[in-house]
């Protein structure tokens, strides 16, 4: 089987427009979660998110792009060209035909649905932009990076809630480790924070009307975010005879299915993808110095994943940092596990673990490290990153230092 | 007024738990009735349905929300004091 190296990185989220702002967010604890400014906001029960500002699409793509790109297509566009930059590869002759992109997203071009059905139902109009389907499919993302770099190999989204961008960088690995692809451009987005995506949300009764206050006793709930991060994924062989500057190896992945319900997680599934994934990575549970945890800030996950970390690793559980960053950047629902391998290659890369902000009161189902507050250094060699999706579809990641 | 309230809830209740109203005790929990955390969350949207009310309640803290769940005959009450302070303002 192949090696596969991560030689690229890019992002747009609450944090920050680029990777190093996001570092340096994650680095000071920095919250991006806020009031959101959204129409008909005062008709929402929940009104905060981890919203990008200060962002101006006018400024970045012209009149003939912005009536094709919803927003999680702008934001994923803008994270391709960062991370394709980075990795300084040109996209021509065979090693286009050898590169792909697989991406994770869950909503698709949930502002477009909403302009558009408040469009026809709320302002009656009988016609709607030629472009809405094109614009609003769940693969658009996928297709205009494609695009953009003339990318011609393997190339869809995947779409299994909040592990879609863990499961997608997964699918990535696999085509990289058996030679189907040389290069796989790889990662995920959302674009959720518009009238009709928070309102959904609100009716489960699982949203915090404060903070996400992940492994908090007096934690109330998640919080949603919105943007994007792109990965591109290298063969190590292919990455080292160009002299790139490899991030970090992915070593890892497994994927399982709870079988069980709809919305609450199992601590069995949980472990079950913890132990394949250093399974696949071949590494002992006392090899990981790290996991960014899926750490919803819901009651049922913490407690649940803290306990299923607690059983795949053994002992080892009480000597390792958990984090969620979700507290700092919100939910990113399909996109979620893509913004937060981004602290895992910040771990590996600059020895800093992204601390889990909000947290004002241990929790005993919660008694792991969970680096509370203040960001720490710390070598690590071995991270994992974990994605508990409703559905029961769990999608773990592992990632060594190179 | 009140026991049509009262029967009202039941009748919800009873339909998230597939029993007859008349099955449904009042100081039943809705662990003994069988409901999950998203059978509460279908009751609570449709006893918010029904009175034209807004029900405050957070899936992670039940314990801390106003709107008591640890009977029917607690529901019950809570949804007539929510219904006397909603309509009253």
């Amino acid at each position: 089987m192949k090696r596969v190296v991560i030689t690229g990185q890019g992002t747009i989220n609450a944090l920050g427009s680029n990777v190093a702002e996001t570092w340096e967010a994650m680095r000071e604890g920095r919250c991006g979660i806020g009031p959101l400014e959204l129409r008909d906001v005062e008709r929402l029960a929940i009104q905060i998110g981890g919203q990008v500002r200060g962002y101006d699409p006018d400024a970045v793509f012209n009149r003939q792009q912005i009536v094709l790109y919803d927003r999680f297509t702008q934001f994923t566009l803008l994270s391709a060209r960062e991370a394709i930059a980075q990795a300084g590869l040109t996209f021509v002759g065979d090693l286009a035909a050898r590169t792909g992109v697989v991406l994770g997203n869950s909503g698709g071009g949930m502002n477009t649905l909403d302009e558009n059905y408040r469009s026809v139902y709320e302002d009656g109009k009988n016609r709607v932009h030629p472009f809405v389907v094109p614009k609003l499919m769940n693969n658009a993302a996928a297709s205009h990076v494609s695009m953009e770099f003339n990318l011609k190999g393997p190339t869809f989204t995947v779409s299994t809630a909040c592990a879609s961008s863990n499961h997608a960088m997964g699918q990535a690995f696999q085509l990289i480790r058996c030679g189907m692809a040389e290069v796989m451009i790889t990662g995920g987005s959302e674009s959720m924070l518009c009238f009709g995506g928070v309102k959904a949300w609100e009716g489960l009764r699982v949203m915090s009307k404060d903070a996400c206050r992940p492994f908090s006793a007096n934690r109330n709930g998640m919080v949603q975010g919105e943007g994007a991060a792109v990965f591109v994924f290298e063969e190590y062989e292919h990455a080292k005879k160009r002299g790139a500057d490899i991030i970090a190896e992915v070593i890892g992945f497994a994927m399982t299915s709870d079988a069980a319900d709809i919305v609450m997680p199992s601590k069995q599934g949980a472990a079950r993808t913890i132990v394949g994934a250093m399974r696949d990575a071949k590494v002992n549970p006392d090899e990981v110095g790290y996991i960014n945890a899926h750490g919803t800030g819901t009651a049922a996950n913490d407690k649940t994943e803290c306990a299923a970390v607690a059983d795949a690793l053994g002992h080892h559980a009480n000597d390792l940092m958990i984090s969620s960053t979700k507290s700092m950047h919100g939910h990113l629902i399909g996109g979620t596990g893509a913004v937060e391998l981004l602290a895992c290659t910040m771990a590996l890369r600059e020895g800093v673990i992204a601390p889990t902000i909000g947290y004002e009161e241990p929790d005993p189902e919660c008694a792991l490290d969970v680096v509370p507050n203040v960001a720490r250094d710390a070598e690590v060699d071995v991270v994992l990153s974990n994605a508990f999706a409703f559905g029961g579809l769990n999608a773990v990641l592992a990632l060594r230092k190179v | 007024m009140a026991d049509s309230i009262k029967d009202r809830v039941i009748a919800i209740i009873a339909e998230q738990a597939v029993l007859e109203p008349s099955d449904v005790k009042m100081d039943a929990t809705l662990e003994d009735l069988g409901i999950d955390s998203l059978g509460l969350v279908e009751s609570i949207f449709a006893i918010e349905e029904a009175f034209d009310i807004s029900v405050p309640f957070n899936a992670n803290e039940p314990e801390k929300s106003d709107f008591d769940i640890s009977s029917v005959a607690a529901i019950v009450a809570a949804v007539e004091g929510l219904i006397a302070e909603q309509t009253a303002s």
